[in-house]
């Protein structure tokens, strides 16, 4: 086990690094200039020239690449080009906001699939197991930004229920557990909770259906066996394959959501994204892209290490 | 059975829970403050806050003229004519007498930043050292970056007394006061206070306006509250609060106001605009020196070197029917200035909407529908200023295939387009097209023709995108600058603005009107005729 610790942890190393090169690459790649999110096009000649020096943009790509590794090694990811604050606490402030989100959206998703795959599960067939696979459907197949955008003229603009926008009355970084606060969590961790809930539901549903046909289910009802203690058995069954998809499902909303973030002018990752593209923010586009794909390498991390701990088999293969 | 049990008991919950929960949402009060205005801007960041802002114009206007002020600052007290620029740090202003490139300006005393430190001679010194001198501790050349350009004519600068000071210009240049009013002027003492730490600054900033800086979330909200002390009687802020919130997504910005969660939106959605008003929202709009062009290409093989065709080209578009397509939200465009304005001149090219005649003039060179001029234009999906450009365009193109033109778009965003413009229509970037469609404000006479049409302001000292050579047009300008007298130099301009509009050297096809929407609570707003606006007359009512 230490070994296999070992050797999973330094792989992660050279990925790291693989991950930095391209993130710094394809955003070099894209087109336009990252002056032109610093100077504005009036600004002539030797004025760009100066602000290009003042950040280092007149350096060549290879030394920049080296000078932002050895600075994001010590967590620093730069300034700004397009407001001249640190990356870093940037991009921490936002991925604060968009776990805050995820979390939100997966308890709600997460747990209406459970319940939906279930019911449908132990319903095929039925009319509720129709009603039930058609809103799984539904949710997989509706666009975010559309559903967003008709919650928000439903519950903001017609009923003047929930605010549309924004992450509190103050701002994210008062953020508390208040009704206050929590009202404007409600949409945009609703939009995003369709996805998972549609996979979630879709998933167990098929589980809970193939394990009802299995044999000992009808063995366990032979023998007499409570239907409370046989459906024990039958989530026990669905619980790994559940796990796993909802963990995946986790992975994806923590990468945080460019349309819902806009939409609902949710301070996340996903905004400042969009943010940085449209205003060519190099080192924010750079930082948070990172950072991100870092959170991925480390998640991989933690689930290879919790599988080889649950099944040996892992660790010799 | 329990299954089935469970299910009849679920047709009663959920319904019941849907209830209860929706009565909880429902008996939560709405969270606002009274005179609070808050604003949802088209910026996707509060705009940089030091002193020289960022965000274009938008900059200028929430977080320039609210928390600064600059030497000359823009009359924006009228809504019924063009504004003009009145005193603001600096009480008058004279060039010397026997030299045309000295400029003294007499500076306002018994002025306080929003620190209580004084704003005297030595104050402006060392905000022009924050731009123009590289080795001073308190340069900034993300300032420097903002504004520079604004200023192409700065030479030097000195201190003359504890209130006076002077400026060289590089060459004579009438238009001078016009820059000046885009550099504005920081607290030194709290600089310093701050341990000369810009970031710091850009959090508490204190400068002289009426509004000062009391909260800064970055990307969320900025709060601002009146400066008891400011110096002008007649720009006192009358709300208690006014909180800038940025939304650069246009629908986010229409349910934030219907919603009632901000009460003022920038630049509404013209397809929203009758929904907002069946709502009881309020649209207000006004012209300002603001137009909607096709810069052409003067290139050699560019289809525009033919006078025929760009006439045909503006006698070809439909302005009112692009004007019901916006919703009323445009005014025709028959030259870069509105016809009422002096520059405008009498030009004898009348432009309106002739196909007959645009088919006439192309048939003359050799142009018809079976053999049209094939024309490629670069244009952009938004941007500030752009009104709709997708739209626009596409209608434009519809009107000129009835007469023989035919578009070809280059489709790039915004951030890609506007670099751009200094780069020049033989640039790699501008895809071989022969039109760029990017919007501008012709506040001065510089921003509104020098930049463009003189031949010194071609790639990349200017925006001479399309190469324009005219020396008529450079005589008309350069006499222009160096004339002091303003009725003189009016004459000058609008000679040349005839001569423009007679040769036809643009498409020009509309002037934006600026629209907001507001609740109907906001009250005091006057729309001035100009890209900036004062917020300070606007109060909430009760």
């Amino acid at each position: 086990m230490p070994i296999y610790f070992l050797k999973r942890v330094l792989y992660v190393i050279p990925i790291t690094l693989a991950v930095s090169f391209f993130c710094f690459s394809l955003v070099h790649l894209s087109p336009g200039d990252p002056m032109d999110a610093v100077v504005s096009p009036d600004a002539p000649s030797e004025v760009v020239a100066m602000v290009q020096r003042a950040y280092g943009f007149d350096r060549p790509l290879p030394e920049q690449y080296g000078r932002w590794v050895v600075r994001a090694v010590q967590g620093d990811l730069g300034l700004s080009a397009a407001n001249g604050r640190a990356v870093t606490a940037e991009v921490f402030s936002a991925l604060k906001n968009t776990l805050l989100l995820a979390f939100a959206a997966s308890l709600i998703g997460f747990t209406l699939g459970c319940v939906f795959g279930t019911l449908a599960g132990y319903f095929q067939g039925s009319l509720l197991d129709r009603l039930v696979t058609g809103i799984a459907v539904g949710g997989v197949s509706v666009p975010h930004y559309w559903l967003g955008m008709l919650l928000v003229i439903i519950f903001s603009v017609e009923l003047n229920w929930l605010p549309s926008s924004g992450a509190g009355p103050g701002s994210s970084s008062d953020w508390n557990f208040e009704w206050a606060y929590l009202r404007h969590l409600i949409l945009p961790a609703v939009t995003l909770s369709v996805i998972p809930m549609g996979v979630v539901t879709r998933t167990i549903r098929a589980m809970v259906a193939d394990i009802l046909a299995h044999e000992f289910v009808e063995a366990l009802r032979a023998k007499g066996m409570a239907e409370r203690q046989v459906f024990r058995h039958v989530v026990k069954n669905v619980a790994p394959t559940a796990l796993a998809v909802m963990g995946l499902q986790l992975g994806y909303l923590l990468g945080g959501s460019i349309l819902v973030e806009t939409v609902f002018s949710w301070p996340g990752t996903g905004l400042l994204l969009n943010n940085a593209i449209f205003q060519r923010d190099l080192p924010i586009l750079q930082g948070t892209i990172l950072v991100l794909a870092l959170f991925f390498v480390m998640l991989n991390l933690i689930v290879d290490l919790a599988q080889a701990r649950l099944d040996p088999r892992i660790q010799r293969g | 059975m329990v299954y089935n049990k469970s299910a009849q008991t679920w047709r009663w919950a959920a319904p019941a829970a849907l209830s209860i929960g929706l009565a909880v949402l429902a008996s939560s009060p709405a969270v606002q403050a009274e005179q609070t205005l808050r604003i949802a801007m088209t910026a996707s960041d509060i705009p940089l806050t030091t002193g020289q802002p960022d965000s274009g114009f938008e900059g200028y206007r929430f977080v320039g003229y609210t928390i600064y002020d600059a030497l000359i600052n823009w009359d924006m007290s009228s809504a019924d004519d063009i504004s003009g620029l009145t005193p603001g740090l600096a009480e008058s202003w004279e060039i010397d007498e026997d030299d045309q490139q000295v400029w003294y300006f007499h500076l306002r005393e018994g002025v306080t930043f929003h620190d209580g430190s004084d704003w005297n001679a030595d104050a402006a010194i060392w905000n022009l050292d924050k731009v123009y001198d590289e080795d001073s501790p308190q340069f900034d050349a993300r300032q420097a970056g903002n504004v520079r350009g604004r200023i192409p004519s700065m030479d030097g600068y000195d201190k003359i007394d504890d209130y006076t000071i002077s400026f060289t210009t590089s060459e004579p240049d009438a238009w001078f006061p016009y820059q000046l009013t885009f550099l504005l002027f920081s607290s030194p003492a709290q600089w310093e206070a701050l341990d000369g730490d810009w970031d710091e600054f850009a959090r508490q900033p204190s400068g002289t306006g009426p509004f000062r800086l009391t909260r800064l979330v970055p990307r969320e909200r900025a709060v601002l509250e009146p400066f008891a002390d400011y110096w002008d009687a007649d720009r006192v802020p009358q709300v208690d609060r006014l909180e800038l919130l940025p939304m650069p997504e246009s629908s986010s910005r229409t349910s934030a106001l219907l919603s009632g969660q901000v009460d003022w939106i920038e630049s509404p959605a013209a397809d929203a605009i009758a929904r907002m008003e069946s709502q009881g929202m309020v649209i207000t709009s006004n012209p300002y020196p603001h137009t909607w062009p096709y810069q052409f290409s003067m290139l050699e093989g560019s289809p525009w070197r033919d006078i025929n065709v760009r006439k045909a080209a503006n006698l070809a578009v439909d302005r009112e029917g692009l004007e019901s397509l916006l919703g009323g939200m445009m005014v025709p465009a028959v030259g870069t200035v509105t016809p009422d304005h002096p520059w405008f001149g009498e030009p004898e090219f009348e432009i309106s909407y002739d196909p007959d005649e645009a088919r006439r003039l192309l048939a003359e060179s050799g142009y018809g529908p079976d053999n049209p001029v094939e024309i490629k234009v670069l244009i952009s999906t938004s941007g500030s200023g752009q009104m709709q450009p997708l739209a626009m365009n596409e209608y434009i193109q519809q009107t000129f295939t009835e007469v023989g033109i035919e578009l070809e778009f280059e489709v790039l965003d915004w951030e890609s387009l506007f670099p751009n413009w200094r780069r020049g229509a033989d640039h790699e970037t501008s895809l071989g097209a022969h039109a760029t469609n990017i919007t501008f404000g012709w506040l001065d006479p510089f921003a509104a023709f020098y930049r463009f049409m003189h031949s010194s302001m071609a790639p990349p000292n200017g925006f001479n995108w399309g190469y324009m050579d005219d020396p008529e047009y450079d005589r008309l300008l350069d006499e222009a600058k160096v004339t002091f007298d303003q009725d003189a130099q009016d004459a000058l301009l609008a000679e040349f603005h005839a001569r423009m509009v007679d040769d036809a050297a643009w498409l020009w096809v509309a002037h934006d009107v600026g629209p907001r929407a507001m609740n109907p609570r906001v009250q005091g707003f006057v729309q001035a005729q100009n890209w900036f606006q004062d917020l300070t007359p606007v109060y909430i009512e009760e």
